[in-house]
Parts: C-alpha cells; sequence; structure tokens
C-alpha cells in the first residue's frame, strides 16, 4: 500500500506537517493491554463501586429491571455499529424502530409528535424551553422549585446567554407546587412554565389547574417528568403543550448517570420547532412504505446558525433499549410495574414519617425527628442498603429531611431494615 | 462487478402495532411481597389513566423476531466500511461492551455515597488525564454529552473568560467548510456568526484572518485537520493572530483521528477542543447516539469548567462543587459515563504506542484510496490528505450524474456511501474517509466499485441516476414526507378520520 | 413559463405586482426551479412590517432553506393562505396563484426601479 501511494514509509505521512507542531515524543500512556487485563481491570473498579448493596435512591435515576431481550437486541451489530440513518435505502432497521419509538411515546404522554430523543431529560428542558420561546416571542420562563434541581441547573446555564430570564416558583406545604405564587409571577412576558410531575418529591402535581392558568396568559405549559414508569399508570400531562422527560427508567443502566436518552413531545402545531432527528413515514420509488428522517431543515447540517438547536445525535440505541422494553411490557405490563412500584413505596412510606402528605408515585420525602439522614444512612450502609437521598444539599430547608423512592427491586425484608433505623433514632 | 455479498434473505415485518393482539405481554413480574395498593384511593380517581390506548400488546418471541427482522434491514460496520468522512466509523470493540456492563458500575446511582463509587470516579479521572496528554491541553471535562454540546460547552467556556476581562465581545468567526453544528453553537451562545471564506486550498486565509479580526470578535471556530482533511499548516499564526487581539481559539475535534500521537492542539495555541468519543475512541454510533463530547482546556479556562470536578481528598476521589466561576452544568450528573468506559478500555487496549501506529495506519489507509481514486474522481484540493480525502462531482457532473447518485449507486456494490455534498465549499462533494481498522482488501474492494462507477457514469449514466436497485427499499420520497409528515402510526380508523 | 411584463423582478428572484399603493410579492419561475420540490414557505403574519433588501421568510425544500428578501417595504395585509397545505403550487404556478405575500406599500414608486420582465430574463439568461 506505501508503495501504490508513493511514499517510503509510514512516518512519510506525517512528515511533511510543520516540525514545531509535529509531536516528537511518545504519548505518556501506558503500553497497551490484553483483553484479559481489560477485564479483569474494570472488574476491580466495579468491585470497588459499591456492589451487591440495596438502594432506596431515585431522585431522577431509577433501579428497574432490564429484561435480558433488550441487551440481546441493542447487541445486534446492525443496531450497535449502524450510522444515523441518513440513507434511507440502508437503514430502515433503525428508522422503523424510530418510528415505533416515536409512536409510543405520544400515546405514553398524550402528546401528538415526538422526537427521535434528547440527551437526556436535563437537557431537553432547555430545549423546549427555547422552543416556547420562539413559538410565543415572549422571553421569560418560569420554573418550579420541584423541578429537579440539576434539571434547573442546566436551564440557568443554557439560558443564561440567550437573554431568557428564569424565575423559580415555590413550593407548598403539600409539596406541590405553589399555585399562589404562580399567580402573581405569570403575566404577559412569561413564553414557558415548567413543572415536573411525578415532581422531585415523587408528588403528583395538578396539571389541569395549572394549565388553565397558564393558558390564561397565553403561556405555553411545560411538562417534565424523571420517572418514566409513573406514566404506566397516572394520568399523562394531555393538557401541557410540550411533555420533556428521561427514559432511563425503560432498560437503560444508571451507569452513574448517563448515557441515558431524553424526549421532548408536543402538539401538531408545533412540529417545525421541534428540534432534533424526526423519523416520518413515506413511500418509496414502488409504492411501498418506507421511513425516512424529515423535516430536517429545523436541524443544523443544514440551517446552520438559524437552526431550532445545535443539537446533532440522538440517542439511538438507548431509545431503542427503550423501545424493546415498552414492547415487552405492552399495554397491561407497564401498568402493572407501575402498580407494583406504588404498592412497595406506599408500603414503605407506611412505616417511616413522611413530611408531605400530597398523593405521590413511587418517591416520597421522610423527616428524620431528631436525628439526621447521614446517621440513618451511616447505619443502613452497615447493612449494606443505600438508604434515600438527603435533601440538604438542594434544599437547605429540608436539610432534615430525605427522598426515598422504591421500586419493584426493593424487597420488603429491606424495606422493614429501613423501617427499624428510623424507629431507632 | 459487483463483488461483494447481498443479502438473500429479506423479509417483510409490519410494525408493533400491527401485530398486537389483546392480552400478549413479553413480561412477567415477580409477585408482590408487599401489599397491593388501590391507584384510586392513594392517588385520586382523576390521577389513574385509562389503559394506554393502542399501545403494543405482543409476546417476547414476537419482539425478538421483529427486531431481528428489522436489524437485517440495516447496513453497519459489522457488515463493511462506512467510508464517512469526519465520522470516523472503525471497528467497535467487543471488549468495550462487556466492560460497560461490569456490574458495579452499570448500577451505579450517580448520588450513591462517594466511597460507594470510587470506582466510578476512577474511571472518569482516568480517561481525563489520557485525553489531557492526548491533546496536549490542561484539563478536561467529560459532561458534555455529545460533540454539538461540546462546542456548547467550549463557547460557553470563552464568553465566560471574556466576560472577566470587561467584554464578552459580539461574533465568533466560522470558516464556510465548518460542520453545521458550529455556527448553531455560536448563536446559542449568544452570539453573532461571520463567515470566512477558505483559501483556494480549502484552508483558512491568513490575510483575510488579519483584516477581519478585531476587538469584536470573541473566537475563532477551526477544524483542524480541515473538512477536506487537510491540516491547516498555518495553525499557529492562526492561533497568534486571535490571541494577539484578545481572543481565543476553539477546535472541533472531530477529525482528531488524523493527529492522536502525532500533532497535540495544546502545542499550536488551541484554547479549547471538544473530542467526539464515538469517533476517535471508538464508541459506538448505535444507529444514532449515544455520544460523548470531552471538551479539553487550556489553563486560562479551567476555572470555567462545568461542575462538579473530581479532586484528590486523603487517598479519595471526591466530587467538588465548590467552583465559582464554574459556567454550571451542560447536564445533570457527570457525562455519558458508560461511554467513558468504552473509551478508556480502548486507550487501555491500544497504548500510546498503539494510539499512534492508528493514526499513522488511518493516514495511509486515507491516501492510498486517493491515489487509487485520483485518476477517476476530481481531487478537490491539491494538498496532502490526512486521515479523509475529498473530491468534487465535477467530472460526472458533465454527464448529468451528481455526487448523491453516485453515493447511491455505491449501494449497490455492498458499501453505505461517503459524505454527500459535504462541506459546502466544494462543488458535489464526496467525502471519503476510511478509518484505521479497514484491510486492504476491504479498500480495494471499495475502491474498484468507485471506479466501476465512473465507468457506469460515462458508459451507462441512467444506471447510476436511477441507483440503489439492490435494496429492499428503493428511493424514498423524501419530499412528500417534509410536506405532509407523518411521525407516528395511528390505527387505520382514525388515519381515514383524520384526513376527512 | 412566461415572466409577466406587468411585474418588476429582483436579482434575488422575486417579482413584485403593483396595484396603486398595494402590491403582491412571489418568487420567479427561476427560482423555483432552482429550489427543486418546496416542501414549506414560512410567510410573516398579516400587520407585520418587510423592509426592502431584508428577509421576510424563507421556501424549503427537501435539503435546502432560502431566505425570501423584500423587494420593497410595506406592511403585510395577507399571507397566502393557499401554500401552508399546497406548498408544491408554489413550484406549479409560482407567477399567479402561489403569490408569497400581498403588501401596502410604504412607497408605491419603490418599485419602479426594479427590472423588467426583458432584463429579468436577461439576467437570468446570463447567469
Amino acid at each position: 500500500m506505501l508503495a501504490a501511494t508513493g511514499l517510503e514509509s509510514k512516518e512519510d505521512l506525517v512528515s511533511y506537517l510543520p516540525a514545531d507542531v509535529r509531536l516528537k515524543t511518545p504519548l505518556d500512556i501506558p503500553h497497551g493491554k490484553s483483553e484479559y487485563e481489560i477485564i479483569e481491570h474494570f472488574k476491580q473498579l466495579g468491585a470497588a463501586n459499591g456492589d451487591g448493596y440495596a438502594s432506596f435512591l431515585g431522585a431522577g435515576v431509577y433501579n428497574h429491571f432490564r429484561p435480558v431481550l433488550v441487551d440481546t437486541v441493542v447487541s445486534r451489530g446492525e443496531f450497535l455499529t449502524s450510522y444515523t440513518p441518513y440513507q434511507a435505502e440502508i437503514s430502515q432497521g433503525t428508522l422503523t424502530s424510530i418510528f415505533e419509538f416515536q409512536t409510543m411515546i405520544c400515546q405514553l404522554t398524550g402528546m401528538e409528535v415526538a422526537n427521535a430523543s434528547m440527551y437526556d431529560g436535563s437537557s431537553a428542558v432547555p430545549e423546549a424551553a427555547m422552543m416556547a420561546v420562539r413559538i410565543t416571542g415572549r422571553d421569560k420562563i418560569l420554573i418550579a422549585r420541584t423541578v429537579h434541581p440539576e434539571y434547573r441547573e442546566v436551564l440557568k446555564t443554557y439560558t443564561q446567554h440567550q437573554g431568557f430570564p428564569v424565575e423559580e416558583l415555590a413550593y407548598a406545604k403539600s409539596g406541590q407546587l405553589d399555585i399562589d405564587d404562580l399567580r402573581t409571577k405569570l403575566n404577559d412576558q412569561v413564553a414557558a412554565v415548567i413543572i415536573q410531575t411525578p415532581n422531585f418529591f415523587g408528588i403528583l402535581e395538578h396539571v389541569p389547574e395549572i394549565s388553565s392558568l397558564v393558558r390564561s396568559k397565553g403561556a405555553l405549559l411545560i411538562v417534565a417528568f424523571t420517572e418514566a414508569v409513573a406514566l404506566g399508570l397516572i394520568e399523562p400531562p394531555r393538557d401541557a403543550d410540550i411533555v420533556v422527560g428521561e427514559l432511563q427508567s425503560f432498560a437503560i443502566s444508571p451507569s452513574y448517570g448517563g448515557p441515558y436518552a431524553g424526549i421532548i413531545a408536543t402538539r401538531n402545531q408545533y412540529i417545525r420547532q421541534i428540534p432534533g432527528r424526526l423519523a416520518g413515514e413515506t413511500t418509496d420509488s414502488n409504492g411501498n412504505r418506507a421511513f425516512c428522517l424529515t423535516l430536517a431543515t429545523r436541524e443544523q447540517h443544514i440551517r446552520r446558525e438559524k437552526a431550532t438547536s445545535n443539537i446533532c445525535t440522538n440517542q439511538a440505541l438507548l431509545a431503542l433499549m427503550a423501545t424493546v422494553f415498552m414492547s415487552l411490557y405492552g399495554k397491561e405490563g407497564l401498568r402493572e410495574l407501575a402498580e407494583q412500584n406504588l404498592a412497595k413505596a406506599h408500603y414503605l412510606a407506611s412505616k417511616l414519617p413522611l413530611k408531605f402528605d400530597a398523593p405521590f408515585f413511587n418517591e416520597f420525602v421522610v423527616r428524620t425527628n431528631g436525628s439526621s439522614p447521614d446517621q440513618i444512612n451511616s447505619s443502613l450502609l452497615n447493612r449494606k442498603i443505600i438508604g434515600g437521598l438527603p435533601l440538604g444539599r438542594f434544599y437547605p430547608e429540608l436539610a432534615d429531611c430525605m427522598l426515598f423512592c422504591a421500586t419493584e427491586m426493593n424487597k420488603r425484608s429491606d424495606m422493614d431494615v429501613v423501617a427499624a433505623a428510623f424507629a431507632r433514632f | 462487478m459487483i463483488k461483494k455479498a447481498i443479502r438473500h434473505i429479506v423479509q417483510a415485518e409490519p410494525l408493533l402495532f400491527e401485530q398486537s393482539s389483546p392480552g400478549k405481554r413479553g413480561y412477567q413480574l415477580p409477585e408482590l411481597d408487599v401489599p397491593v395498593v388501590d391507584a384510586a384511593t392513594v392517588l385520586g380517581k382523576g390521577n389513574v389513566r385509562d389503559e394506554i390506548e393502542d399501545f403494543p400488546e405482543v409476546s417476547e418471541f414476537e419482539v425478538l423476531r421483529h427486531f431481528t427482522r428489522l436489524s437485517t434491514w440495516n447496513y453497519a460496520i459489522d457488515l463493511g466500511l462506512y467510508p464517512l468522512g469526519s465520522c470516523t466509523m472503525k471497528y467497535n470493540p467487543r471488549v468495550n461492551e462487556l466492560v460497560a456492563r461490569t456490574e458495579g458500575l452499570a448500577w451505579a446511582h450517580p448520588y450513591q455515597p462517594e466511597r460507594l463509587a470510587q470506582g466510578a470516579m476512577e474511571v472518569v479521572a482516568a480517561l481525563e488525564h489520557a485525553l489531557v496528554q492526548i491533546t496536549g491541553m490542561d484539563a478536561v471535562t467529560l459532561q458534555p454529552a455529545a460533540g454539538a454540546h461540546g462546542e456548547f460547552t467550549g463557547i460557553l467556556m470563552i464568553r465566560a473568560l471574556l466576560e472577566t476581562r470587561g467584554s464578552a465581545r459580539k461574533k465568533i468567526l466560522v470558516p464556510d467548510s465548518a460542520h453545521g453544528t458550529n455556527p448553531a453553537t455560536a448563536m446559542m451562545v449568544g452570539y453573532t456568526v461571520e463567515n470566512i471564506k477558505s483559501n483556494d486550498r480549502g484552508m483558512i486565509d491568513l490575510g483575510l484572518l488579519e483584516r477581519v479580526v478585531n476587538e469584536d470578535v470573541a473566537g475563532l471556530m477551526i477544524t483542524n485537520p480541515n473538512t477536506v482533511g487537510v491540516f491547516e499548516e498555518n495553525i499557529k499564526k492562526i492561533c497568534q493572530i486571535l490571541h494577539d487581539k484578545g481572543a481565543l481559539v476553539y477546535m472541533d475535534g472531530a477529525n482528531m483521528n488524523a493527529l492522536v500521537g502525532v500533532a497535540r492542539p495544546g502545542d499550536f495555541g488551541i484554547d479549547v477542543m471538544h473530542l467526539n468519543l464515538h469517533k476517535t475512541f471508538s464508541t459506538p454510533h448505535g444507529g444514532g447516539g449515544p455520544g460523548s463530547g470531552a471538551v479539553a482546556v487550556a489553563e486560562v479556562l479551567t476555572p470555567f469548567l462545568p461542575g462538579p470536578r473530581l479532586k484528590r481528598q486523603a487517598d479519595q476521589w471526591a466530587w467538588n462543587y465548590d467552583l465559582p466561576q464554574s459556567i454550571g452544568r451542560v447536564r445533570a450528573f457527570y457525562g455519558n459515563f458508560g461511554v467513558l468506559v468504552r473509551a478508556l478500555a480502548y486507550i487501555m487496549a491500544h497504548g500510546g504506542n498503539g494510539l499512534r501506529q492508528a493514526t499513522l495506519d488511518a493516514l495511509l489507509n486515507a491516501n492510498y484510496l486517493r491515489t487509487l481514486l485520483e485518476p477517476y474522481y476530481q481531487i478537490a484540493y491539491n494538498a496532502p490528505s490526512m486521515h479523509e480525502c475529498v473530491f468534487s462531482d465535477d467530472r460526472q457532473a458533465k454527464e448529468g450524474v451528481r455526487t448523491g447518485d453516485i453515493a447511491k449507486r455505491l449501494i449497490d456494490y455492498g458499501f453505505h456511501p461517503y459524505t454527500v455534498s459535504f462541506p459546502l465549499i466544494v462543488r458535489g462533494a464526496l467525502m471519503i474517509e476510511p478509518t484505521e481498522t479497514e484491510s486492504k482488501r476491504e479498500l480495494d474492494l471499495f475502491a474498484d466499485a468507485m471506479i466501476s462507477i465512473a465507468k457506469e457514469v460515462e458508459e451507462n449514466p441512467e444506471l447510476v441516476l436511477k441507483a440503489p436497485h439492490s435494496t429492499r427499499t428503493s428511493r424514498v420520497d423524501e419530499v412528500t414526507a417534509a410536506r405532509k409528515p407523518i411521525v407516528r402510526w395511528q390505527p387505520p380508523a382514525r388515519v381515514s378520520q383524520a384526513a376527512d | 413559463m412566461s415572466y409577466p411584463e406587468a411585474y418588476r423582478y429582483t436579482k434575488e428572484h422575486e417579482w413584485v405586482h403593483v396595484d396603486g399603493d398595494h402590491a403582491k410579492i412571489g418568487i420567479t419561475d427561476h427560482a423555483q426551479h432552482e429550489l427543486g420540490d418546496i416542501v414549506f414557505v414560512d410567510l410573516p403574519k398579516s400587520g407585520s412590517k418587510v423592509t426592502k433588501g431584508h428577509t421576510f421568510g424563507s421556501v424549503e425544500s427537501v435539503k435546502a432553506v432560502s431566505d425570501i428578501y423584500a423587494p420593497v417595504s410595506g406592511e403585510v395585509v395577507e399571507p397566502n393562505p393557499l401554500l401552508s397545505k399546497h406548498p408544491e403550487k408554489l413550484n406549479e404556478d409560482p407567477h399567479g396563484e402561489a403569490w408569497l405575500i400581498k403588501v401596502k406599500l410604504a412607497s408605491p414608486s419603490e418599485a419602479n426601479d426594479l427590472l423588467s420582465a426583458a432584463d429579468y430574463q436577461k439576467y437570468i439568461g446570463a447567469e
């Protein structure tokens, strides 16, 4: 091959580069390792990572069974190692599954159109906010404090330089959004109001009531979710203008924070404002049904500086995991899964001092009377149980509280240990 | 003659919703060990949904068959070469898939106590360290979820730095050869975009650059090697011109596969850059994601990195949230950790020398293809190619055949098309990047196919214009898909209602 | 397709048909041909202002977007309702039923500076 290109050695491929940019020393990276050594290395790291603990953590990332078939499907090379489906003729596998995914997300959320996924739930929030700004021509955003704290931080990072003021809305004693605070802050400069349901405290918000208030001022309602399993049982936010959320619960490993798959879904009239990829149904030149990426003119590779967003990737493989998960559980299974979560969480909650009394799904806030969250968690760790999330880091006024989550994976015996720990302190 | 294998089984397969049957399901939950709870009672009747209308109801085996059949309609790296320029479609090592599923790592919750997350934090630290070595920069963040996300992070940091110096300034310079994410990103950070014309070698025109850089310019976004696969030989001078006027240089690292072990952006004056872990560092594309957009910065930008950052504390890793000048988070949690594991495994497998060898092999493969194809296709620029080569369809256009048509004909030969019509500065571009993991045999097959097509263009252009002929799906009607978008399935009854 | 004598044209391939102090604005047959199959037309709302030389909307084909520049200044009376449901009409009848917007002119004589049908055809012949 070198001969064909007319070069003497491989070094000739780079020797023409200016001398002052060419690297003259080897990279300070250890010698290449064998497959076995790599596997061993990560095994050790995994062991140093709290293997074998039961966990009651939720707060945006949830422990749910991952059906075996999910990895079987996504490990197929045709899914794992394929590229973005720009060439429709040889990507019908990916495109068809994206179309199914988009459909299922609409069915779950009550929206009319959904895209092929966003990076994650947290980055979908500012994308939805930007949509609302474009649609309404207004620039102010109101966001409830009961939206995941890190999601709110991400919104702040995105909006700080695009000139959109963001204001937070308080929560009431019930643990839900304070409707009076919303009423006070809502005006005709507001482009969107963002809430989460179930909210960060696990509590359901009054979506219809909030929606009519928001609509009365001509603003858009954006509803976020972090626990997708809830949609198997609770009424979806049909009154929302835009729904954003996180699908990690649907067979995407917690994996220390990522990669995940977010979604953005909305009404038909806003379809041209939605960011990211969209798979559409069409026909091929033989009249057969086929799918292709569509409305690409919204996107960065065509619109460039006028694009709806700079986003390029979608989380295709993870969206596929979610699609397989949703197909396996199906209409009844997803409901049963949600009912099990409800039962587990309410059993645990019945034994602990709750902070709020509003309806919740599979997460709830617990008070520690006299002791501290850290004390409770320390004692639980000794029993190889990771307890709830101490809330002081996000809500200073709730420094004596913790957020517990119980899913179908939590055992009654572990919940009884948690209850006993609380009883002791 | 078409030499590559073509599938012989292509099954028809309807959508899941079209196969559904009431009451079918594919999963069985354990029996509850706690009392059943009535949803309407605890949640309030209005909060409980009716059934999820038209949601699929299929068995486990039907799910498996469905997706298996769908997968057979996809091309993939595992099947053959993807000559896509700037995508770096190299082999996705399977050991990486295995280690990413290590239980303690795959099930780790981002909020689990730090003393139980030391393994995960070690992965983050190790990868940051390796990428610092590779880029020659001073620090790395692994938080951004993808390349475009990394660009956003990088430009935000530039803005933050300039604000501490008195003014964020107004515009970002973007070469006309740049990827679309570049100008889109600049806008998201509140800058206007000024395009600068490339010179006749496809590179940045120094004279022009000196004229346009002033105190309104916050920075330049540059890709090196650029999108025609050519190294910006004046890169040091370019950085100096920007720095002299108090502006910064952002490097789009999409083409890093040409530089690893050979040259380091930190050495030529780059202030901030992103890396696409799903390109250079072999993590799988998965049909369109996930990726990961690591961002490397020079010392001057380190205070602005997104938080939290890892710090070493009494022999343990800890997350440091005390970062007064940080731009804030660009996403929840710490980054696409599962992708980071794969990238780290890739680096470990190659080692420093292996990484450099891979780069040289990538360059060799691209230049080999260039040598074979240059007699038939018009090379866009007369400069040495690095890891990719770019041609224009000028010669074929004379017969009325354009790059898009040639790309479709390539499918009949068993290959995925190269990158069509990008960069925009080349008329009818064909952008080809083989990567180092392609054997000479595969490259020869590809070159043979391209040469055969060039001949077909002269002798039988219709064959190329109407391609592909051998796929299950022929050319799709993208016009109708855009005019009347149908982006979800509806049951037949409802479709006819909607049409009325 | 013929280029109506009564219209005035621009080098950016728009036409204007003046009628007193009102006018219709559209894109030329040459333009629609260059764009290919049109899939979407983005037009301003009634009451918005258009300024000569500045963009007032865009026309999309599958793979590209083109901005439309206002050949004259004025206030939008009506965007063409036909085009939201039938963007393909812009390919079929760009000089007739697929006009883009009707405006009330800020300065009716502005259109006189634009190209005549003959000059425009010479211009595109020369391109």
